[in-house]
């Protein structure tokens, strides 16, 4: 049974997106939400066989590779698979309200999540390069759709542009794939390193086109631009499932590349210079962050930045590095998530989020702007945070390899995303002789305020429990 | 071998369309520009399929008609959201035309 987990995890949300999609219910959400508990439910199954047995394999239909599809669940898979599952039900619960009876393209958009649930697990659990070319369009294809559920055509321009760099990153993916084929007769990510490893330019530049590719979907500076539009013009929900996963699955992929296919090419300066790719995100990312005059635009620059941080791995590339990179993932993605939702909610009750008109918020908001506050302690890196052991790892490794400028980076980074954060508490909890804010629509109910809140406490329960995640992880391939 | 028309082919079209993504503002260019830039990449995997030790490979094959089953799906979401965005300026009281 164990062994047919993966594919289960890909086809069960993929089935029930598709029966939401044709069926078109008005109703109570009835579908999704059993949909989200047994997925869930399969992946702490399939976490707690890994932990005891170690990796699980499934071949599609019993075909083996190269004509069938190998699913594979390594300790790096089902840490993704963690982070998608506990934002994906959060998130899930959170919709409850934000997109549940009678809400307008509510079914439009528990079906493309659920698409989309399968697709990231599809993604995570693929150990070939063209099925992961085509696990990465169908999370594309799933997420960009949702950035239009923000109706009346509001968001038009921003999905537009995200779909025209997902196509254009996706091809260029491909070039490098098609080369790799070239080079090396595999698409296995395994059997394809050796042959990589000494092939010379056309290894390098089969590796180029694919973390080219990679970055452009991973929304990583310079390739940044189609994100802030996106990320804040998206429903609250869609928000906190692209910022949290869809871009994270891009960096995951980059991590996982590296350091199998392309690890005989991965040179120094090669690591080097990506990780001042993230060096340039991480401050380009939190000072654009700072200037912003709407919450949701300054959680979603601050993507930007926090992604910068995964890309530290590259030039250190020892295994408190790849702990550091992949805990930053997860820790990031709960709090991210939490931080959208509580921009959510503030929207709900408010009509806007324009940061200087937020005054006097803590009064009717207090459990959202509290999950706010215990998510950002995470984004800064202060203990006892899921942040602060991702920063503290990465620390370390920039000690131990001796490259002190990542030190400085990563003290910086947490400057920078404190200033950010305490200017939204600051406007949210000031307050101007006792006026109350305007409001439009009634205070966030349990189902909004509570998911929220449970992320924020996860994003810093993610301080204590590093010694069980970091054992599933395992050391760096 | 020599000089291949197919290989020089390829290298053109994925050049066009690359300098058209980055050069050209309108959304229907740089879908256009998309799709040039794909068929440089689809006929360079055919070409490497000619080019492996065991003559005609037929996975690169398999991968071109899946990777063209998604470029088209994906032109069309972005074709559709062409049109939308059009309807969404015509709507609007007091906007130009562009």
């Amino acid at each position: 049974m164990t062994e047919a987990l993966p594919a289960l995890l890909v086809f069960i949300p993929f089935l029930a997106g598709v029966l939401q999609f044709v069926t078109d219910r008005r109703g109570i959400p009835l579908l999704p939400v059993v949909t989200t508990v047994i997925t869930a439910a399969l992946t702490g199954w399939l976490i707690a066989d890994v932990a005891a047995h170690g990796p699980v394999e499934h071949f599609l239909g019993g075909w083996e590779p190269p004509l069938g599809i190998r699913l594979h669940a390594d300790g790096l898979a089902v840490v993704m698979l963690l982070l998608t599952a506990i934002t994906g039900t959060m998130v899930s619960v959170y919709a409850l309200a934000s997109h549940g009876r009678h809400v307008p393209g509510a079914s439009h958009f528990w079906a493309l999540w659920l698409l989309l649930w399968g697709s990231l697990n599809a993604l995570f659990l693929s150990g070939d390069l063209f099925n992961i070319y085509v696990t990465l369009e169908m999370v594309s294809l799933a997420a960009i759709p949702l950035v239009l559920l923000a109706g009346a055509g509001k968001t038009t321009d921003a999905t537009l542009r995200y779909l025209l760099y997902a196509l254009f990153g996706s091809l260029v993916y491909l070039a490098g794939v098609a080369l790799v084929y070239g080079i090396a007769g595999t698409l296995d990510l395994s059997l394809a390193a050796d042959p990589l490893a000494d092939s010379g330019f056309a290894g390098a530049l089969a590796a180029s086109c694919l973390v080219l590719g990679i970055m452009i979907k991973a929304a990583i500076v310079p390739f940044h631009v189609w994100l802030p539009a996106a990320h804040g013009g998206a429903p609250a929900a869609a928000s906190a499932l692209l910022s949290a996963l869809v871009v994270k699955a891009a960096v995951y992929l980059l991590l996982r590349l590296w350091t199998d296919p392309l690890a005989g090419l991965a040179s120094a300066p090669a690591g080097q210079f990506l990780g001042a790719v993230g060096a340039a995100a991480i401050v380009y990312g939190s000072v654009r962050a700072f200037l912003q005059e709407r919450l949701k635009l300054v959680i979603a620059y601050s993507t930007i930045a926090q992604l910068g941080y995964m890309l530290l791995f590259f030039p250190m590339a020892v295994t408190l590095a790849w702990e550091g990179a992949v805990y930053h993932g997860l820790a990031h993605g709960i709090a991210k998530a939490a931080l959208f939702l509580a921009a959510g909610n503030v929207i709900a009750y408010v009509g806007h989020d324009r940061l200087r008109e937020l005054s006097g918020l803590d009064r009717p908001l207090a459990i959202s702007l509290f999950a706010f506050a215990l998510a950002g302690v995470s984004i800064m890196g202060l203990p006892p945070s899921g942040g602060f052991i991702a920063k503290w790892l990465l620390l370390r490794a920039a000690a131990e390899t001796g490259q002190w400028w990542w030190l400085v980076v990563l003290t910086v980074g947490g400057l920078l995303s404190a200033a950010y954060m305490f200017r939204v508490l600051r406007f949210a909890f000031l307050r101007s002789a006792g006026a109350t804010v305007d409001h439009q629509g009634p205070r966030p109910g349990p189902l909004r305020v509570w998911p929220t809140m449970a992320l924020a406490l996860l994003a810093i329960a993610l301080g204590v429990t590093a010694a069980p995640i970091l054992a599933l992880l395992g050391g760096m391939p | 071998m020599g000089v291949d028309v197919f290989a020089i082919a390829a290298a053109a079209l994925m050049a066009l369309g690359f300098y058209g993504f980055v050069a050209q503002p309108h959304p229907l260019r740089r879908i256009l520009a998309i799709n040039i830039f794909g068929n440089g990449v689809f006929m360079s995997m055919i070409l490497i399929a000619r080019w492996l030790p065991d003559g005609p490979d037929t996975v690169p094959h398999a991968m071109v008609i899946t990777g063209l089953v998604i470029a088209v799906s994906a032109s069309a979401f972005g074709l559709a959201l062409i049109r939308r965005q059009a309807l969404n300026r015509r709507s609007e009281p007091g906007s130009t035309d562009d």
